[in-house]
């Protein structure tokens, strides 16, 4: 490959931060480019589309200051890659992974493809292992297990950053394997990347925890790579360091926000409000690139966090999101403003690989009985409870009765726990018996008779 | 023919010089070799959507005809196996190039190396049509493959092959069609856009047994027909589909899982070796095929992967099998035609869909059937397609549920309600329905009891019912109503829980066998009657309620195998012996 990279100096169109680039040969598609702006100043794009004599492309930093005649396009003829390196625990970086905290660069140890390559699904290791989060309204009803995608579904002004850095504190797992945390902001407000520094530090995760820092006011356009990059950090730590790593990506809905922004500028037909088609397919881009591979120690886990727009979980970043992760852990309006933290809505957060990470040998033999009635009698308790409203509570019957408490006794001691407090599971089971005590025995259908005998108190 | 690249954006390609392409030939292209196929055609200007990804194409670049559509090979060596959407071995891949996937490596679907034992049935001289049977491979302990003469060859044979041990591309027959020599092979190539022809159509009257409850007794599905499952995400498509994968009465299963998650597929591959098939008492592996382009593969990979299950089924559906696909999920097959066509910027109809949408449904489900195979002796073999459907935000008005509905014939409503008070399967009884219902009543009443289709009715009938009363409940409470309708509340309890609800991943529960199903619902039923019997004479609900076998009831699905019916026949005397009782202490 030669050295001199073919430079084009002017460019046709400028819109939005896409720009075209005439009389181009040989360029590849989605390859990188560097855009020099006439002040001299060096940004980085990737080629979205590439005709004879045209190339289209998007660039990462923005095109303010950009001209037609005086910008020049540098085509560097591979895709787009980043450093990776055990260096950058430790340290705060932007989306290309160049360092922002002051700090020399790290030593990148490889260079990859932003990008990444599809798991071969034969090539996967099921995942299995129970992660504790110390939460107990996560361990017993939506556990988490290594190399799941769990996303935390939230809205404006719910706790979802203190949850999160609670669980990136708490879910380390006790014995000698490394665990780091891969951090990625995408537009996140500035108090928001302080806050989770501050959480880090006070938990003494910082020197595990590698930070991919977008902010609000930072490009739009870097937002399509913060995740990736992160990702690219995260497959290099669990798949080559064989560690396990829990990758926080937070806020989604700015990243799909710039993905239709790009689109919008391309003039792509729309789907649902305006969001790309090819939406759901980018975003298993990313949510896929969790795991476990054959014959690996390491787990890349994720946890992405978005804020539903208007509370609206059928708003199509939480809905094509929903349909990929493996469950969705959802905060509720309603619970946080009674006290409730966290508040999480029992009834509609999942998690689908949580019937192969629990059981006998992992948590315990009852807890699956357990989660499953719990739900049950959580369930049953809500729609007495808009009954109750109706005819007033005295109208109800004694058992009616009973799943009223049961129910508000589930949220103020089950659900409701301090942001510094530790569960054990045993303890977040043993919560859960007591509670159940509340309802009648033969209302607890869902419980096999062995286990009501054994650790049902009367 | 050989063009060259002038235009990629994503994984659509337009090349010019192609003059002589064929609409849906299969092409190479550029330095890597990528795969891809021809999709649109305008003087010597072509487009090709690529199923690898195209990252690093430069325009120059060559594209390289083969002159054949998009074909799958069919022989021994399918079963057991995984593939992605255009048929590459998933497992060889991981073999050669590890565990990410990359592009540009062409392997066979078959292995070329593996020696089949090959037993011949017919001799020197005997005349042969397309679809008969010249010999048959040991597959899998489950399937017998029977290897037939493709669909466009007739003629004498002049030679067979002796029986012993033969690898797939070895010749095992020679037919002398006029003039010319033809030889057979224990596989040939399908373009998997084309159905596969048979010799007539039948109409679907045997039940595709699934053991689930809900389905086999409420809305069932007859083998060789469609059914859809729309639902949100959560409501538990994926796993009714593996459930049917697991226990239908299918002889060959095909599980697409299209556009979907990695972890499933893995679930499945390490899943299904051990579970054993109810019937047979072999490895369910041993009779499943997988197609697995997951949601991060190249999309247009899973645009084909549906067409590649779908010739597949229709093949051992012409060895006379009885074969169900499940295709996981349709809507990810739907969104990667948009994106396609969206990419040729072709006027969108609904919801950026194209307009051909509709079309393109239709003829995929068309092509299940019950039907007797070509071939001199006729066989009867079936295939089944059950699609799941992922409407955006749960709305079943959205253009891919709507254009399903009109295709298929059973209809699963997956619930978010009842999802959400972990009722699964979260199938809506009210909402769902399935035609197949008259059809299929002929062998429930010949191989279970007469009485089933009123049996089930009457079930319905209480559900039904419910769902009105339950509005009044929510205005009055249940207090209001009187004791004979607040008996079908409880009934209809009884039926949701005992019944309808059904734990996938209980031992028992997870498979009921269709004796099994009946008694329980003839249990439930004619615990009814009784008790509004003895409401008729005055007795309060409570009661009723009261009667401590209930909770017997309610247990019965778990706690009474498939092989102690028995016991279901003394739960019964006992239910009728505690009601009579009951009305005893009455006088």
């Amino acid at each position: 490959m030669s050295i001199v990279k073919p430079e084009y100096l002017g460019v046709s169109r400028i819109s939005g931060p896409i720009i075209v680039v005439d009389g181009v040969s040989g360029v590849g598609f989605d390859e990188v480019v560097e855009v020099i702006t006439p002040s001299g100043e060096v940004r980085k794009g990737r080629v979205l589309e590439v005709e004879r004599g045209k190339a289209i492309v998007q660039v990462f930093e923005g095109t303010e200051g950009l001209s037609l005649s005086e910008t020049r396009v540098r085509f560097l003829g591979e895709p787009l890659k980043v450093p990776v390196s055990m260096d950058m625990l430790g340290r705060v970086m932007n989306s290309l992974a160049e360092p922002i905290d002051g700090n020399p660069k790290p030593i990148a140890e490889d260079l990859r493809d932003v990008n990444g390559s599809p798991l071969n699904p034969v090539a996967r290791e099921y995942p299995r292992d129970f992660i504790q989060t110390g939460i107990s309204v996560i361990d017993c009803m939506c556990s988490l297990v290594r190399g799941q995608k769990l996303p935390i579904f939230s809205a404006a002004g719910l706790p979802h950053n203190l949850l999160a850095a609670q669980i990136a504190r708490q879910a380390e797992i006790g014995g000698e394997e490394d665990f780091y945390i891969v951090f990625a902001a995408m537009g996140i407000k500035h108090d928001e990347a302080v806050f989770f520094r501050r959480r880090f530090e006070e938990g003494g995760a910082l020197k595990r925890t590698a930070m991919f820092i977008n902010l609000a006011e930072d490009p739009v356009m870097e937002r399509i790579i913060t995740p990736r990059t992160a990702l690219t950090l995260a497959e290099y730590l669990a798949f080559e360091q064989e560690a396990h790593v829990l990758v926080i990506l937070t806020d989604m809905t700015s990243y799909c926000e710039a993905l239709r922004e790009i689109s919008a500028s391309l003039e792509e037909v729309p789907s649902r409000k305006g969001y790309p088609g090819y939406m759901y397919s980018d975003l298993a881009s990313i949510y896929e690139r969790a795991g476990r591979i054959h014959g690996k120690n390491g787990s890349l886990t994720q946890m992405p966090i978005l804020t539903m727009p208007n509370d609206d979980i059928t708003h199509p970043i939480p809905d094509l999101t929903g349909y990929i992760t493996e469950g969705q852990i959802v905060l509720d309006r309603e619970l946080y403003n009674r006290g409730v933290y966290p508040p999480v809505n029992v009834l509609i957060s999942l998690s689908r690989l949580m019937k192969d990470g629990i059981g006998k040998g992992k948590t315990r033999e009852d807890h699956a009985d357990v989660a499953s009635q719990l739900y049950a009698a959580y369930a049953e308790c809500n729609e007495l409870r808009s009954l109750a409203s109706i005819m007033g509570e005295e109208a109800l019957s004694q058992r009616d009765r009973a799943y009223l408490r049961f129910g508000d006794e589930f949220e103020m001691r089950f659900i409701n726990q301090g942001v510094d407090e530790d569960r054990s599971i045993e303890k977040t089971l043993e919560i859960a018996w007591d509670l159940l005590s509340i309802l009648p025995r033969e209302e607890l259908t869902r419980i096999h008779r062995e286990y009501l005998d054994k650790y049902l108190r009367t | 023919m050989r063009g060259v690249i002038v235009r990629i954006s994503g994984p659509v390609v337009e090349a010019e010089g192609m003059t002589g392409a064929q609409m849906h030939e299969m092409v190479t292209v550029g330095k890597e070799n990528l795969r891809g196929e021809v999709i649109r055609i305008e003087k010597d200007h072509a487009v090709i959507q690529v199923y690898e990804s195209t990252s690093g194409l430069r325009p120059g670049e060559e594209v390289k005809g083969t002159g054949k559509p998009l074909s799958v090979e069919l022989g021994p060596g399918l079963i057991g196996n995984i593939f992605d959407g255009t048929q590459r071995p998933l497992q060889v891949l991981a073999e050669r190039a590890g565990v990410f996937i990359r592009r540009g490596i062409n392997v066979p679907a078959l292995p070329r190396d593996k020696k089949w034992h090959f037993t011949p049935k017919v001799k020197v001289n005997d005349a042969v049509y397309g679809g008969d049977i010249i010999g048959v491979v040991e597959e899998s302990g489950l399937i017998e493959h029977r290897i037939l003469v493709p669909p466009n060859i007739q003629g004498k044979i002049s030679e067979i092959a002796d029986e012993g041990e033969y690898t797939v591309e070895e010749w095992i027959a020679k037919v002398r069609m006029g003039d010319e020599t033809r030889i057979i092979r224990m596989f040939h190539t399908w373009p998997v856009r084309r159905p596969r022809p048979y010799k007539r159509r039948l109409t679907p009257k045997i039940p595709l047994i699934t053991g689930q409850r809900v389905i086999d007794t409420f809305f069932p599905i007859a083998k060789g027909g469609t059914a859809s499952i729309p639902g949100g995400f959560g409501t538990g498509k994926t796993i009714t589909q593996q459930q049917l994968a697991k226990w239908s009465d299918a002889d060959v299963i095909i599980y697409v899982g299209c556009g979907e998650r990695g972890n499933e597929m893995v679930d499945i591959l390490l899943s299904f070796p051990k579970l054993v098939d109810p019937r047979s008492g072999r490895s369910l592996m041993e009779r499943t095929i997988l197609i697995a382009n997951t949601s991060n593969m190249p999309v247009s990979a899973r645009e084909a992967s549906i067409y590649t299950g779908v010739t597949i089924g229709e093949y051992y559906r012409d060895m006379g099998y009885h074969v169900a696909l499940m295709a996981d999920s349709t809507s990810r097959w739907a969104e990667a035609l948009r994106e396609i066509s969206g990419r040729l910027e072709e006027m969108p109809a609904e919801e950026g869909y194209p307009s051909y949408l509709p079309t393109r449904l239709g003829e995929f489900y068309e092509r299940a059937g019950v039907v007797e195979t070509l071939g001199s002796e006729s066989r009867i073999g079936s295939l089944s397609i059950i699609g799941a459907v992922s409407p955006p935000g749960g709305d079943f008005s959205e253009p891919v549920t709507t254009h399903t509905k009109r295709f298929t014939r059973a209809f699963w409503a997956l619930d978010k309600e009842l999802a959400d008070a972990r009722h699964y399967p979260a199938i809506n009884w009210i909402q769902s329905y399935s035609e197949y219902v008259d059809e299929v009543s002929e062998w429930w009443i010949e191989n279970v009891d007469k009485e089933w289709r009123r049996y089930r009715s009457e079930a319905m009938r209480i559900l039904q019912r419910e769902d009105e009363l339950k509005e009044i409940v929510k205005l009055v409470g249940p207090e209001a109503l009187p004791d004979r309708e607040r008996l079908i509340l409880e009934v209809a309890r009884i039926l949701r829980v005992a019944f309808l609800q059904q734990n996938a991943l209980d031992p028992i529960d997870t498979y009921s066998a269709p004796i099994k199903q009946f008694k329980m619902l003839k249990i439930i039923i004619d615990f009814y009657y009784g008790a509004q019997k003895i409401i008729e004479m005055g007795v309060p609900i409570f009661k009723i309620t009261q009667i401590p076998l209930i909770s017997d009831i309610m247990r019965m699905k778990s706690e009474i195998p498939n092989d102690k019916i028995e016991l279901l026949d003394e739960l019964y005397l006992r239910v009728k012996a505690s009601l009579s009782e009951l009305e005893k202490s009455l006088r």
